[in-house]
């Protein structure tokens, strides 16, 4: 242990005294600018709401309370649905995706037909408009009434969120993989580790942390889009909220839906935040 | 006056103090080389001066001026001094002419042009003419280093402040390297930079300056801090890296 590593008393100078105070001071003065603009406008926004001239009405048919009551558990109910569809197509995409995503950055012409599937499969399912490909398996392939396979719409959804998610999931990996320096992969093959070896203990580990932020936007975007199940008749929270509005003629239950989602999706995104802030998190580079 | 003057810099990374109390004072055209062990805060030392880092107490002044103020602003302190990193750090979507040139242009507003016309006159100092519009990614460590040289000296910058600009480099490519930085001192521009070749600190250094513990332990003339050194261990220091 060195002198420099020993515990010892510091006194900041007075003029470190002084540039911590004038630091305070600038920071102080930022909050308290920020909390104040944020209320003039909140404000503002109420006024001209609860002024408007069909506020009322507005507020009996989108936030009635006594609906919201009687919404909020059946619409909870359905959410769990969304949940479920979310994890199980999550683990499904990541796995599918990077498949996809190493097939398309093989390299050498052995590997043609796999990186030809991968390219043709990313160019298809990237087109298609999700809603079709949710209608074109779950409303379709039971249709055909093939023995043998799962009728449940439920099972056939969450097959066309998991298709459709992979090819663009795939190219957000794809472009990670790619971003990372060609000096890595050199390091790694130098110590004798294999094509495949230096993909998953160097590249790949590289390459997903500096995608994570689009990756985690992916998968808020699956919570919402599992919602697109509800065309087919699975019983997810829009349904359940559907169902009750064509029964109460009000349209809170779908507020009430909303607000779930969202209430689902922020936790999600300060997740995302605070990964893409951690330390370590900008990967390789040189050194400062 | 001092170009250059710091007096009691303090910085420390959580509970490990790099620098405890560092003064030093750089006079104009001269050129003042660092040395210590790895890990001796060399290198944050002049990240403090570049105010890439913010010092937990002293006074960095340039040109008279308290840098360290938290009201001045940085990107023009900046803009009077270059810096030479170990790593180079150029920018690998450019072009080597367009790594020189994008501080011209974007900080110092200088018609794309002349800038243009500045960017060949560096490289046509470090010796590198003929590659100016090569990707940093398709020279030689050694080029890459004296296009970062370069790129720093294009402004004309007070002071030059190099980090291991010849760590990565081979012996013949230091006497590259350092022909380029005699002749900068030369004409009279102010540097500091570390060091780990006392053959380099020897021949281009006005002081030297050893670090250790966090602080300037010892300091002088080249021949009298690295031949006869008075501080028990600066001697075990250089020993060490004599034999
Ligand atoms: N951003 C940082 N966070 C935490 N510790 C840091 C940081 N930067 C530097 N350090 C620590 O500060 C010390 C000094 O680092 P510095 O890079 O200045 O050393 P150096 O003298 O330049 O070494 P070398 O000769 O190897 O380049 C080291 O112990 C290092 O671990
Ligand atoms: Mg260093």
């Amino acid at each position: 242990m060195t002198a420099a590593d020993k515990p010892e008393v510091w006194q900041p100078s007075p003029i470190e005294q002084q540039r911590a105070a004038y630091r305070l001071r600038q920071r102080r003065r930022s909050f308290v600018v920020a909390t104040v603009s944020t209320i003039v406008v909140l404000a503002v926004v109420v006024i001209v709401l609860v002024t408007s001239p069909g506020w009322d009405r507005f507020q009996s048919t989108f936030f009635s309370p006594h609906e919201a009551g009687v919404a909020f558990p059946m619409v909870l109910r359905g959410l769990w649905t969304n949940i479920e569809v979310m994890l199980v197509c999550g683990v499904a995409i990541a796995v599918w995706s990077l498949v996809l995503a190493v097939l398309r950055t093989l390299r050498g012409p052995v590997f043609f037909p796999l990186r030809a599937f991968a390219v043709v499969y990313v160019d298809l399912f990237r087109g298609l408009p999700l809603l079709l490909v949710v209608f074109l398996l779950g409303l379709g392939v039971p249709a055909l009434q093939l023995s043998g396979l799962p009728t449940d719409p439920l099972f056939w959804g969450g097959l066309a969120l998991t298709l459709s998610y992979s090819a663009n999931v795939a190219e957000v990996l794809r472009a990670g993989i790619e971003s990372v320096h060609p000096s890595q992969r050199a390091a790694a093959r130098s110590l004798g580790l294999s094509y495949a070896a230096t993909l998953r203990f160097v590249v790949l580990p590289q390459a997903v942390r500096r995608v994570m932020p689009a990756l985690m936007n992916d998968l808020i975007s699956l919570e919402k889009d599992s919602a697109l199940l509800a065309a087919i008749g699975v019983v997810d929270a829009l349904r359940q909220a559907q169902i009750r509005q064509s029964l109460s003629f009000n349209f809170t239950a779908y507020v009430v839906a909303g607000v779930l989602f969202i209430c689902l999706t922020i936790p999600m995104a300060r997740f995302t935040d605070w990964y893409a802030r951690r330390r370590g998190f900008q990967g390789v580079g040189g050194q400062l | 006056m001092n170009v250059l003057s710091l007096r009691g810099i303090r910085k420390s990374f959580g509970a490990h103090v790099v620098l405890r109390d560092v003064s030093l004072e750089v006079a104009e055209g001269e050129c003042v080389v660092l040395i210590g062990a790895s890990g001796s805060g060399k290198s944050t030392l002049l990240r403090c001066v570049n105010l890439l880092e913010v010092v937990d107490d002293g006074v960095v002044e340039l040109d008279g001026q308290d840098i360290t103020d938290p009201r001045v602003n940085a990107d023009e302190v900046r803009s009077r001094m270059g810096m030479v990193f170990q790593s180079y750090n150029l920018f690998p979507h450019l072009s080597v002419l367009q790594n020189i040139t994008l501080a011209p242009v974007r900080v110092h507003k200088v018609a794309r042009a002349e800038a243009t016309e500045w960017a060949r006159a560096a490289l046509e100092r470090v010796g590198l003419a003929d590659k100016a519009n090569a990707r940093p990614d398709d020279l030689s460590g050694g080029q890459q280093q004296r296009v970062a040289i370069a790129r720093a000296m294009v402004n004309s910058p007070r002071l030059l402040l190099l980090d291991e600009v010849t760590s990565a480099l081979d012996p013949e490519l230091v006497g590259e390297v350092l022909d380029l930085l005699q002749g900068l001192r030369e004409d009279g521009m102010t540097m500091i930079l570390n060091t780990h070749e006392m053959g380099f600190a020897r021949s281009v250094a006005d002081e030297v300056c050893f670090l250790s513990d966090g602080v300037i332990l010892e300091r002088g003339p080249a021949q009298q801090v690295l031949g006869a050194p008075q501080e028990e261990r600066t001697q075990r220091f250089l020993s060490r890296l004599l034999h």
